[in-house]
């Protein structure tokens, strides 16, 4: 049975410990912990919540214009993300142009398309093969791809005309029946 | 019904950890041995449980049974059969199992051949440590990350990974599997991970019987006697897996080097840093009885460092080519590391005046003080890796600001406090305990000094600018010297005192102290990898050509000549694609070297495998960028030399070979009463 | 000059005529030096590319990335090297175009001082604590009261 060897509490020193020292290692460790939380919740927020709204950017197109989402306020938008160096992309790019083909002439929907990571020379070469009319604009700074919290591309976000998130699609788009009955989606769904 | 029956055995094994817990605190309360002894007995019945559950996944692995949704991820037919089983570790789910198991294993070890006898007041509390840490990571595999799930379909197409079949879905079952990341097959993968995982794990015990010590209020440091052998495991488990890994990244992954300070990297060194301060200032508390609050609290961090690194790997807050992806497991790795950061830190602050040492600190030049020396820059070095770490975290929760901490900051601000632990290697066998003085140390100190200024001298002269370099192998150099200066002291005191030839009082030497000629082998092993280090770092060298076939150019005195490009070895789900190249040394010697490229087309994934030639002054690396195969057959070529970098590996094993010396019990009492 | 006259519009063309070949033989020699000065090559492409990280993988610098991403970058920097940006411009226009993450490290202006400061401020005050616990365990045994003695490890 062992017995806790003679090392009795030393007595002779009893130094008192310091309040500030509790204080000071309380305090950090508390920090530290919710550091981690607050780093836990910014990485976790793998996408915007459905019915959440979405903040005012601007996108300089490719045709060198200033366009910002409270521009096309009452409009339902249609942000694309893409990248030329993106296989999936490619597949997805023909339908997407075909949707907007159809859906234009209406009116009541703009699709803007924005390029990741990417290359001015090879997006305008992307844009040029697959003939994409609607507006493309770099994402400068991949600001916009923070914002919107994308993981990958490609990855389109549906916001609705009072400039709310109605419907995430993550991955390409495999057929044009898909992206217009994606379009028809309404808030919470 | 091998997964349910896989799942099964870890529930059980759940239930057993919450049992071991519940009976450990009734036995305390109510003093019963009875339960108390029952509750160790739980620990150990564990093992064989998750053991059974870890061969059932190994099961439906190695026989391919795609509709499991982890083996559909890790696995494909035409892997062969190490490295299926390796796909145990290759994912979030089995490994976080496989962390479980050597968990589970260790626990069970240090229950069943610990030294309970003497720990018999600390060990119900060590149980209850354990297994709450052990109930946690079981937790997390049963409800979070079940590497037993299935994969089910709906019928509008969607797919979803559970363990439970979902109303309405339908079993799926795949034809072939998506196979392990190419990246991971490769032998790296049979060792680095679990070596990794088992020194993590191993810190478990050492920080349970700390902690319980505080509990109980037994802080005679008995426990770290007695736990010491554990703590040396982990570290020499930990120091192989980084240096595994090191070897992995510069073998197989073709950039040229073998540490990138990738965060994931970093926080498994910093257990390992505070673990080899805890190593060295472990040996002042038995001489000097000093550091004792020092040793609680690089023990209770060593261990919660293993807990805040796989936190970090493992629930998507770190970016990093190492990390497991998106995870649910985050807020529950959370709640375990809030529980043992203010566990540990509740204990220090309660205990803190039960901790002061009664010895004394004479002289700032005796080996107490050195030692402390190393704690600080121990744990100095620790802080700036978790800066480094943690620092694009607070970046972007403070200022919504994505940045990246790049190898160069580590290498700055490491490298000074590296090379001056090196200063300390080369002081430190000199000094003696007690009082000193800066004379006395000076008197011990001027003959190997003076000798090893040959080698500064030596470098200035054939023309070596790089300050840091000299300075750095100066330093190497004089550790080197005072250490078989020392031994030589040593021997030849022993010899004339004992009458013996020199052979036999030098082996008599180093087998009567284990521990302190293992240690002092680590010392020569890390001196050998400092020098591979300064190599590699200050002198590499490096160009890029493209060439055409038949064409040569040169580098580093070498001639090389693009013979060709083959394919060895394409089959239907990898090419690869090589370039021969004869390499004429000049000297009359040719070799060739291969580097290629393995495309694995399933996965549009390739991996760059370096073609590299090496000798003990240096490597000639060879990776393949870019090739034409059309109207003429080009390629792209970048060749690195890298100086001295085989000694980082030589001193690595000298190392190991070390640390394993020094773990290897003392034969008599005697020679456990040997000086340190 | 009298143009009018057969002979001299001969002269005159012919003169023309090799005045333009001369012209355009210097300038074809001219852009041909220029081209061949001008390609950099792929050790200064790679000497400013390992100074940045790829944009869209995970802390691989972008000398060493193999993916068609990275490649596209590499050329991009050996295009702007050829048209005489500097290294720090090609970086500044990285950064603008994909965020400071492309940085091996951030500039010190604002919040990542922190960065800056604190490997100084860490061993300065480990050097403090040091003294402190030098001096509190020093002597005869006698420990003067309110000295803390440990270190910075205490942390958690």
């Amino acid at each position: 049975m062992a017995d806790p060897l003679a090392t009795p509490q030393q007595t002779t020193s009893k130094k008192s410990m310091p309040v500030w020292v509790i204080f000071i290692a309380v305090v950090t460790l508390l920090g530290f912990l919710i550091f981690l939380v607050l780093g836990l919740m910014s990485s976790r927020q793998q996408s915007l919540t459905l019915g959440s709204r979405i903040d005012d950017f601007t996108i300089t197109t490719f045709d060198g214009k200033d366009v910002s989402l409270g521009s096309l306020r009452g409009k339902t938008i249609l942000v694309n993300f893409w990248a030329s160096w993106c296989t999936t992309c490619i597949d997805e790019a023909p339908i997407l142009e075909e949707a907007w083909q159809k859906i234009e002439p209406a009116g009541q929907v703009v699709f803007i398309g924005v390029d990741y990571a990417d290359t001015q020379p090879a997006a305008r070469v992307f844009l040029q093969k697959y003939s994409i009319d609607y507006m493309n604009g770099s994402d400068l700074g991949l600001s916009l791809s923070q914002q919107f919290h994308i993981t990958g591309v490609p990855e389109t976000y549906l916001i609705s005309s009072d400039g709310t998130l109605n419907a995430i699609k993550i991955g390409p788009f495999s057929s044009i029946d898909e992206l217009l009955t994606f379009l028809d989606q309404k808030s919470g769904n | 019904m091998i997964a349910n029956l896989g799942f099964g055995f870890l529930f059980i094994a759940f239930l057993i950890s919450l049992y071991a817990i519940g009976t450990a605190i009734y036995g305390l309360c109510a003093k019963s041995h009875a339960f108390l002894e029952s509750a160790r007995i739980a620990t150990i019945v564990i093992f064989p449980l998750v053991t059974l559950s870890v061969l059932s996944l190994l099961g439906l692995m190695l026989t391919g049974q795609f509709e499991y949704t982890y083996v559909f991820r890790v696995i494909s037919q035409d892997m062969p059969l190490i490295l299926k089983i390796t796909a145990l570790w290759g994912g979030q789910a089995g490994s976080l199992l496989f962390w479980v198991w050597l968990l589970a294993g260790v626990t069970a070890a240090s229950f069943l051949w610990g030294k309970q006898k003497q720990l018999k007041a600390l060990v119900p509390w060590a149980v209850i440590i354990t297994m709450t840490t052990l109930a946690f990571f079981l937790f997390m595999v049963l409800f979070l990350e079940n590497p037993f799930e299935r994969i089910w379909l709906f019928a509008n197409g969607q797919v979803v990974s559970s363990f439970i079949q979902p109303a309405g879905s339908f079993v799926v079952i795949p034809p072939a599997g998506f196979g392990l990341n190419p990246l991971l097959r490769n032998t790296g993968m049979v060792l680095h991970p679990p070596m990794l995982y088992l020194g993590f794990v191993t810190f478990l015990v050492p920080f349970a019987y700390a902690a319980a010590s505080l509990i109980t209020g037994e802080v005679s440091g008995d426990w770290m006697r007695l736990t010491r052998g554990w703590t040396l495991a982990g570290w020499i488990f930990l120091s192989a897996g980084l240096v595994l890994g090191s070897r992995w990244s510069y073998d197989v992954l073709g950039w040229g080097g073998y540490w990138s300070w990738d965060p994931v990297e970093i926080a498994a060194l910093m257990p390992w840093l505070t673990a080899t301060a805890f190593l060295h200032s472990a040996i002042v508390e038995e001489r000097r009885d000093l550091f004792k609050l020092w040793n609680y609290v690089l023990v209770m961090l060593t261990f919660c460092l293993v807990i805040l690194g796989a936190f970090l790997t493992r629930s998507g807050v770190l970016s990093s080519v190492h990390a497991f992806s998106g995870s649910s497991i985050g807020p529950v790795f959370f709640i375990l590391i809030g529980l043992i950061f203010v566990t540990s830190l509740g204990l220090l602050l309660w205990r803190w005046n039960s901790l002061t040492a009664s010895g004394e600190l004479h002289s700032i030049f005796s080996r107490e003080s050195l030692f402390l020396f190393n704690n600080i820059l121990f744990v100095c070095l620790f802080l700036i890796c978790l800066t480094g770490v943690l620092f694009p975290i607070l970046s972007e929760v403070f200022t919504g600001q994505q940045v990246t901490v790049g190898a160069q900051w580590y290498k700055s601000t490491t490298g000074p406090l590296f090379a001056l632990l090196l200063l300390l290697m080369g002081i430190v066998p000199l000094s003696v305990w007690g009082a000193s003085s800066a004379k006395r140390l000076g008197n011990e100190l001027w003959k190997p000094a003076v000798v090893s200024l040959l080698i500064p001298t030596g470098l200035l002269l054939a023309g070596i600018r790089s300050w840091g370099a000299v300075l750095a192998l100066w330093l190497a150099g004089l550790v080197i010297l005072v250490l078989f200066y020392d031994f030589w002291r040593t021997v030849s005191a022993w010899r004339s005192a004992m009458h013996e030839p020199l052979l036999a009082s030098g082996f008599r030497l180093l087998l009567g102290n284990h521990r302190r000629y293992g240690g002092l082998l680590v010392h020569l092993g890390v001196v050998l990898m400092a020098v591979g280090i300064v190599g590699i770092e200050f002198f590499q060298t490096q160009t890029q050509v493209t060439i055409q076939q038949g064409s040569s150019f040169s580098f580093h005195g070498d001639t090389l000549h693009f013979d060709g490009l083959t394919t060895p070895g394409t089959t239907d789900d990898h090419e690869i694609t090589s370039a021969v190249l004869t390499v004429d040394a000049g000297n009359g010697k040719t070799f060739s070297l291969a580097p290629c490229v393995d495309n694995y087309t399933a996965q549009a994934q390739s991996v760059t495998v370096p073609g590299v030639w090496s000798t003990p002054a240096g490597d000639l690396y060879i990776v393949l960028v870019d090739w034409q195969s059309s109207a003429t057959t080009s390629a792209t070529i970048r060749v690195y030399y890298n100086p001295l970098i085989d000694w980082l590996w030589i001193g690595a094993v000298v190392l190991i070979l070390g640390g394993l010396f020094a773990f290897w019990p003392a034969k008599s009492v005697q020679e456990r009463g040997q000086p340190t | 000059m009298n143009l009018n006259h057969p002979f001299s519009r001969k002269i005159f063309l012919l003169v023309i005529a090799v005045s333009i070949a001369i012209e355009g033989m210097a300038i074809l020699v001219y852009t041909v030096k220029a081209q061949t000065q001008l390609t950099p090559s792929d050790d200064q492409v790679n000497a400013v590319a390992s100074q940045l990280y790829c944009p869209v993988c995970e802390n691989i610098t972008l000398d060493v990335c193999t993916t068609p991403a990275c490649v596209q970058w590499r050329e991009m920097i050996r295009e702007q090297l050829a048209q005489g940006a500097t290294p720090a411009q090609i970086k500044a226009y990285f950064v603008q175009q994909y965020g400071l993450r492309v940085l091996t490290l951030p500039p010190p202006a604002g919040f990542n001082w922190v960065l800056y400061l604190l490997p100084p401020v860490i061993f300065l005050a480990a050097l403090l604590l040091t003294v402190r616990f030098i001096r509190a365990h020093r002597g005869n045994g006698q420990n003067t009261p309110g000295s803390s003695g440990i270190d910075g490890g205490q942390n958690g």
